[in-house]
């Protein structure tokens, strides 16, 4: 069985897929009622221009013919209709680009069985999620002429193919007008509701666009990668030891209560680690707070400022946007703002005129700008500065533990639970409030206006 | 009584397009035939231009780096409590923490480093393939089966019901394969049975953005760690992995070399390369800057498939899940096996590197996880 050839969980057992399959032919079976020229949907020819569509079916015709075979209300019958045609089953002849059942004069055909959605997916398993769902139909169906059905669907499965081959045949033969607009009309509908989400052109689009993109030497882009292995090489765990120990091999925990987030004094490997690069430094909250330190002693806070509140307007609610928006546009943006960002004129007319409709990558431009000022500038400043300087040779140089066999059975069992992350996280929440009431510049222009308004 | 089954099954079957996909025009002038011949022209031009950069290999790069000495990895904790098979596991930021789903509906937040369960619920789904912490630590976001995801807040409470303030926030219309927190916990990115990976966010449970490219089931994702921070990358059904681009919902490159589903993918630390694990039971490497596949890590004895790849924090190491219960390190450099680790009974779903680098979990179908230092 092609669906069972490998041992992944995500395939189905081989009884849900019968009996999936089994109500999948029903539907078909029933496809086949509708068509039957005695007791199905009365079809006629249909004229467009100069060609006659013969076998078409309008779909109040359809909606009754559901109706009363199903016994349903004509609503239902109507939200059946539509998944048929949304599923390819049937295709409207006029509007053909709605795929919806309208209980009207609309006119309708019936697809050809080579375009139905089950020949492609039988050996398909993607949707073994239905799976859960149809356990209450298994239930129902697990009696031993479930397997009879199967043979049934067998023989009607035959009918099927006969059919598409007689229609396929005949439009090969003949080549009638009629028949290739019948064809087209088929093979069109087909890819509206068969039609992958990148398209074949889109995909071409996709093609010429990677062509274009600027590659990179392999001998560069790979040197790169041993480069970053080689800088790292002693602070990966698995290649070094870690000072004092690794707390997972000694189960002291030193090596962590060292590295919190906010110790008085580092440790030198995280200190050496905030000289990498700009994002390493920035990404651990204790080497941003130095480096605020630093920017203080140089009254150029502004820039770091941005990029945080930036950060936060990226990865906030989206609820909060515009108000965010509003307070970093008069913060940093506005002529004659407090903390006013030196940013390139055409930059800060994009953004400007971008927060006129805020949304999270509104300030994508400037932040970058920013980013790259503090990184091909400022930090290497930092890193040549007295603050830095002053933190590495404080910075703490733990000795390697040496625990004996019986310390290390004692560590076990004494095991620290540490801080639990909540109360780290509302200690942390704390802090910020209390550096932004701190910090917060006296915006004299806000006051006044804020003043004028209210008189 | 049928009818209702019916439509339901046909919602869950890939879903419809939407009426504003049927608006796109048709190019009826243009056959199928001469855009298939288009696409193999661009597809062997695009080969064209990666080789024209592709002057070395990256074990010739390798020969100049140091060899890694003789690893001792053993079994550290080994966390019980699980019911059945874990399917999926996340670290916190602490750098202790974790959090398991299996396939009984539980998830358990942990204190690995104690083993003590610390919070435990039940989903009302079965099939939790999806779970992770959030970047404050007090949130857990989990689906499956169920085609969601939702976010649990946690409590300092021990006895506090969780499933009382639990957050539906992403819909899908097939299963949930992955999620994971973006920089904040007001943001989650999903992947689906669907064919589709969507941004969403939390507080309203708005879709933010989608990103329709994959010709089948999505499998896995896992978010550039760069300064930007705008992309992420996808592995599916279709063997293609993709990278796209957070804000545009495009997607940036695909790769295509793997011969099977691609069940796992991870960036490498600097962000400017990725590592995936397939059934084919091979290991690979992707280049984004030379844009191409630059190495393939794969052995004749194991024929097993990799479910689960993450990079140890310099990126030398790259440790791998598979299906036949053990554990492979591979020397990312230089493409050779440098350890084999048994333990699991069973199957290794999932396999992540702690924060910090100091350890890395395994989760497996024999119902337990494993920490490896």
């Amino acid at each position: 069985m092609l669906w069972i050839h490998s041992d992944s969980f995500h395939r189905p057992s081989l009884l849900l897929l019968f009996s999936f399959i089994h109500l999948c032919f029903q539907l078909e079976s029933i496809l086949l009622e509708m068509q039957d020229p005695k007791i199905g949907v009365k079809g006629t020819e249909q004229k467009l221009n100069i060609s006659t569509i013969p076998h078409v079916i309008a779909g109040n015709d359809i909606i009754a013919w559901i109706s009363n075979k199903m016994k349903t209300s004509t609503e239902e019958a109507q939200a059946f209709g539509t998944m048929l045609v949304a599923y390819g089953y049937i295709y409207p002849l006029q509007n053909h680009k709605k795929l919806v059942m309208c209980n009207d004069s609309s006119l309708y055909r019936f697809q050809t069985p080579y375009f139905w959605p089950t020949q492609k997916w039988v050996p398909d398993d993607s949707d073994y999620g239905i799976f859960t769902l149809l356990l209450h139909a298994v239930c129902l169906c697990f009696k031993q002429a479930h397997y009879n059905h199967l043979h049934e669907w067998l023989n009607h499965k035959w009918d099927f193919i006969v059919m598409q081959a007689t229609e396929q045949y005949k439009a090969g033969k003949e080549r009638k007008k009629p028949d290739r607009v019948v064809f087209d009309c088929q093979e069109r509908a087909y890819w509206m509701v068969n039609r992958p989400p990148v398209s074949l052109s889109n995909s071409n689009m996709f093609y010429q666009q990677a062509i274009m993109r600027s590659k990179v030497k392999s001998s560069v882009s790979l040197g790169a990668l041993v480069k970053y292995i080689t800088t790292y090489k002693n602070h990966d765990p698995f290649l070094a030891s870690c000072l004092p120990s690794n707390p997972w091999q000694t189960d002291h925990d030193a090596y962590w209560t060292l590295n919190m987030r906010r110790v008085e004094v580092p440790t030198k490997m995280r200190v050496e680690r905030w000289s990498f690069s700009l994002f390493e430094l920035l990404s651990d909250l204790r080497g941003r707070d130095d480096f605020k330190i630093f920017l203080k002693k140089e009254f150029s806070g502004e820039n770091l400022a941005f990029w945080e509140a930036a950060e936060e307007l990226k990865w906030g609610t989206a609820s909060s946007m515009s108000t965010k928006a509003e307070t970093i546009f008069k913060t940093f943006l506005a002529p004659g703002a407090p903390r006013w960002i030196n940013i390139d004129g055409r930059t800060m007319g994009l953004t400007v005129k971008g927060l006129e409709h805020p949304h999270r990558y509104v300030l994508e431009a400037a932040q970058t700008h920013v980013f790259m000022l503090m990184k091909k500038d400022t930090f290497f400043r930092y890193l040549k500065s007295p603050t830095y300087k002053d933190i590495q040779k404080k910075a703490l140089n733990p000795e390697q533990h040496n625990f004996s066999p019986a310390n290390l059975e004692q560590n076990a069992l004494n095991r620290s639970p540490g801080i639990h992350p909540i109360i780290l996280w509302q200690q942390e929440e704390e802090e910020k409030a209390k550096v932004a009431a701190a910090s917060a510049p006296v915006d004299v222009k806000a006051m006044m206006s804020k003043i004028d308004r209210k008189k | 009584k049928y009818l209702s089954t019916f439509i339901k099954t046909l919602k869950y079957m890939r879903s419809p397009p939407t009426p504003e996909m049927a608006t796109q025009e048709v190019p009826l002038n243009e056959t199928l035939a001469h855009l298939k011949t288009e696409s193999e022209t661009l597809k062997s031009k695009l080969e064209e231009e990666r080789a024209k950069l592709h002057d070395v290999e990256l074990h010739q790069v390798a020969e100049k780096v140091e060899g890694l000495g003789q690893f001792v990895m053993k079994t550290r904790r080994t966390l019980k409590g699980h019911g059945n098979k874990v399917l999926c596991m996340d670290w916190c930021k602490d750098k202790r923490r974790i959090v398991s789903s299996s396939q009984d509906g539980k998830v358990i937040v942990w204190d690995a480093f104690t083993t003590n369960k610390e919070h435990a619920v039940t989903m009302p789904c079965t099939w939790v393939m999806a779970c992770a912490y959030a970047p404050s630590g007090c949130a857990v976001a989990c689906g499956g089966l169920d085609n969601k995801c939702s976010v649990y807040p946690l409590s300092l409470d021990k006895n506090e019901n969780l499933a009382a303030k639990k957050k539906s926030v992403a819909m899908h219309t097939n299963y949930l394969s992955a999620c994971s927190f973006t920089n904040s916990d007001m943001q989650i990115l999903t992947s689906s049975g669907d064919g589709t990976c969507a941004l969403w966010d939390v507080e309203s449970g708005q879709l933010l953005q989608s990103f329709h490219g994959h010709a089948a089931d999505v499998l896995c994702l896992d978010l550039a760690p760069s300064e930007t921070g705008n992309t992420f990358v996808s592995g599916g059904c279709d063997k293609k992995a993709n990278v796209w681009d957070m804000r545009s919902g495009q997607c940036i490159q695909s790769f295509e070399t793997h011969e099977s589903d691609i069940n796992s993918v991870r960036y490498y630390p600097s962000g400017d390369a990725f590592a995936s694990g397939s059934d084919d039971a091979t290991c690979r490497l992707y280049d984004l800057r030379a844009d191409r596949e630059v190495a393939i890590y794969s052995k004749d004895s194991i024929i097993f498939g990799v479910s689960s790849v993450d990079f140890s924090l310099s990126g030398r190491l790259l440790f791998g899940g598979y299906n036949d219960y053990t554990i492979n390190v591979w020397d990312v450099l230089k493409g050779t096996r440098v350890s084999i680790l048994f333990g699991h009974e069973n199957r290794v779903s999932t396999l992540r590197v702690s924060p910090d680098g100091t350890a890395f979990c395994t989760g497996s179908w024999d119902h337990t996880l494993r920490i490896w230092a």
